[in-house]
């Protein structure tokens, strides 16, 4: 009976146990959610202090593009699990193929942030800039959080796609299979997180006008 | 079992060798001695700053430095000692070196991760020190980096905030490994309430490591995007607001002197019934305390902004809470005190440290209720008498429960022992240094010294003067206390496996473990403080 207890708790197993690693990227997930936490709370601060100014601004926000993104990150959210799905099935190809969609939709989102940058930059509406310093002083606060929250979601988009991408190629190379999916697991685990975070900025930046 | 022929059993320090075997280590315990190296290297320099900082006090006027030398100064004691010492200090070191052994694991659930947490902290704490000599700005706004002073000073604050960033990092990461470790990996038989109270302790950090961390995260990127793109986010000038910061940085910053003394709490915990030979009073209420202390902690931060403007409602609150923080901490003396009661107490190096752990740590608490009132605090506030008080809870707790956690282990670690009557005499200049050091500072601050001057009143020259002898007869224990520690550690007499005749597995096991810590798991049928283990019975 001990012989193979032995192995599995050996820290010279290639494969940490499927419970465990999960686990830890769960707690990961909750450090995450904490860190854009703070934005929220300085965002429900100035919201509660510049009601009127934050409407004013939020009405600069395009809510087409920000509705197309919403969709964008919860499709890719859809291919990433399925992927998972189609590997758990032993669908190689399938799943490569899924992750790629899931990269693609992730390129479109930050295509679409490129424009929605493009023009806030084009009309000077950027923190530190001689228009901003004239705006009523709310104004200022919320694209300020604007641009902070967006950035931050959008670097995570950046990690997260670098992280679908070396799932990617690990399934592409057979590394991660029917048995071993931890990292594909986490790596979707991980998307939906950055998709969820949007879920909640999407609402507080471009809809509550 | 091996071919070769040597003196020694193979154990974790020399089942493999060469620089490389240690730098690539993902044995917790390897992990935990480059921890060790580590931090006692930051924390003998800070030490030394601190030393320094006391010698020019000694007299009126300057006296071996300038005035901005001495702000970057506290700066440098302050960042080097709470973000690099002793937020990780205890967990980081002991927590790796024992967790896994005293829940019956052969490591931590995330070697590789743990690894990589130990040079996320060197990065770190490289950035760290590298802000304090780059173009020759150091920083100068105290570790608590409060704006505008922050966002708008010409020194290297951005670095500074980046170390710390990178450090909180590398502090979530071993809390998140030793997390999932106690739900994972305990022994069969290791139910949640057969554990051993360290891990018990380092399971109550973990999670403020965890849930409060990224909250300074985010504060400390929003200052540095305050300095770099002028957000505004805490500048009145654009719509922002200074006191924000303070909420924000003290929401992470108060759990944190949690995360600094609750494994401090733990390893007091496991000294006391071994010295005492006789089982831990109280087990339950002593779990419970660590969890409510981690638990009341969240919500105590605005205590340190009394002053700064805030309504009346949330001073009554935050102030109630603090003084509800107490209830556990004196549960947990009590513990300890009867613990001791009745048992047959042998007072051994380890033990004096966690005895005057408790009597220090209860001066400590019981400033801490004077600055947790609001009347008294608006009296005291940033005054000596908040340094005094910060230094008995964070050196007088923390330090000590560290110096009792090295002299407690110390033997399991090496497989040596060091000199028990050095240990003593040690103890005894750093216990005297110590309260002749901190004590003058708690009158001269009801008298009005404010913190952080450079310069004096000629009517408090007796209290510094006082307070400066007191330095330098502390500095000579701790340079006593580790000059015997690391002598013995080839030189010392062979210790054996169990030489406290402690009842914890880690006691159960050769001494230096072997490099899995357990040829076969073992299997947990009881309590973890029971004290008719035959092993200790024979001895």
């Amino acid at each position: 009976m001990s012989t193979p207890e032995h192995t599995e708790h050996s820290e010279h197993s290639e494969y940490i146990d499927v419970e465990t690693g999960k686990m830890g990227m769960w707690l990961f997930l909750f450090t995450e959610l904490f860190l854009f936490g703070g934005l929220f709370i300085v965002y429900a601060v100035m919201r509660a202090r510049y009601g009127e100014d934050f409407h004013h601004a939020a009405l600069e926000l395009n809510a087409f593009i920000g509705a197309t993104n919403t969709v964008v990150l919860l499709v890719s959210s859809m291919t990433v699990a399925m992927s998972l799905t189609a590997i758990q099935k032993s669908q190689k190809n399938l799943a490569v193929g899924l992750i790629f969609c899931t990269l693609l939709l992730a390129g479109v989102f930050m295509i679409n942030k490129y424009f929605e940058y493009g023009h806030k930059f084009s009309l000077h509406l950027y923190p530190g800039s001689d228009v901003m310093r004239n705006l009523p002083k709310g104004e200022i606060m919320f694209f300020g959080l604007y641009f902070l929250m967006t950035g931050l979601h959008l670097f995570h988009v950046v990690v997260g796609g670098i992280l679908l991408t070396i799932v990617m190629l690990r399934v592409k190379s057979g590394k991660i299979n029917k048995e071993h999916f931890l990292l594909h697991e986490n790596g979707a685990l991980y998307w939906h997180l950055v998709d969820l975070i949007w879920i909640f900025l999407f609402p507080l930046l471009y809809l509550i006008t | 079992m091996n071919n070769q022929v040597s003196a020694e059993p193979l154990n974790y320090l020399n089942h493999k060798t060469g620089l490389w075997s240690w730098l690539t280590a993902t044995d917790h315990k390897r992990i935990g001695l480059l921890y060790l190296y580590a931090i006692s290297t930051f924390f003998l320099t800070a030490a030394v700053l601190g030393l320094l900082m006391k010698i020019e006090k000694s007299s009126i006027g300057p006296t071996i430095m300038t005035a901005q030398t001495y702000n970057a100064l506290f700066t440098l004691h302050g960042i080097i000692m709470i973000f690099i010492v002793v937020i990780p200090g205890l967990a980081a070191v002991f927590g790796n070196i024992c967790l896994p052994i005293m829940i019956g694991a052969k490591d931590v659930a995330f070697p590789k991760l743990n690894l990589f947490s130990f040079y996320v902290y060197i990065t770190g704490a490289c950035l760290g020190l590298y802000s304090q000599f780059a173009n020759g700005h150091s920083p100068d706004a105290g570790w608590t980096f409060y704006v505008p002073y922050s966002a708008e000073v010409n020194s290297n604050i951005i670095l500074a905030l980046l170390a710390a960033f990178t450090l909180g990092f590398a502090s979530i990461l071993t809390g998140l490994n030793f997390i999932v470790t106690i739900h994972r990996m305990r022994a069969p038989g290791m139910t949640w309430f057969r554990m051993p109270l360290f891990p018990w302790s380092l399971y109550a950090t973990a999670w403020i490591q965890l849930l409060a961390t990224p909250v300074v995260g985010i504060t400390l990127l929003m200052v540095v995007a305050e300095r770099t793109l002028h957000v505004g986010f805490f500048d009145p000038k654009l719509g922002g607001d200074p006191v924000l910061y303070q909420h924000l940085f003290w929401i992470y910053s108060h759990p944190a002197v949690y995360v600094m003394i609750l494994p401090a709490m733990g390893v007091v915990t496991e000294i006391f019934p071994t010295f005492s030979q006789k089982p831990v009073f109280g087990y339950l209420p002593i779990v419970f305390s660590s969890l409510a202390i981690a638990l009341v902690g969240y919500f105590v931060w605005g205590h340190h902004m009394f002053t700064s403007g805030m309504s009346y409602e949330s001073r009554w609150f935050f102030s109630f809470i603090t003084f509800l923080v107490a209830i556990p901490s004196a549960i947990k003396v009590f513990n300890w005190l009867s613990t001791m009661y009745g048992g047959s107490v042998d007072l051994q190096p380890p033990l004096l440290y966690a005895i005057s752990f408790i009597f220090l740590f209860t001066i400590g608490g019981f400033t801490g209720l004077t600055l947790g009132a609001v009347a008294t605090d608006i009296q005291v506030h940033n005054t000596d008498f908040v340094v005094a008080h910060f230094h008995y809870i964070i050196f007088g707790g923390m330090g000590f429960g560290f110096f009792a956690a090295m002299h407690y282990w110390y033997p399991k670690i090496y497989g040596r022992m060091y000199h028990i009557k050095w240990a003593k005499i040690a103890w005894g200049f750093l216990f005297t240094g110590f309260n002749v050091l901190y004590f003058p500072m708690f009158i001269m601050g009801i008298q009005g010294m404010p913190r952080r001057y450079y310069d004096y009143d000629p009517k408090f020259q007796l209290g510094q003067t006082i307070s400066s002898v007191g330095a330098v007869i502390m500095f000579i224990g701790l340079i006593a206390m580790i000059v015997n520690l690391v002598y013995h550690v080839r030189r010392g007499a062979k210790a054996p496996a169990n030489p406290w005749h402690g009842v914890t597995l880690e006691w159960q096991i050769p001494s230096p473990p072997p490099h899995e810590n357990f040829d076969e798991i073992p299997v947990i049928t009881r309590e973890p403080y029971v004290f008719d283990n035959p092993y200790t019975k024979e001895k």
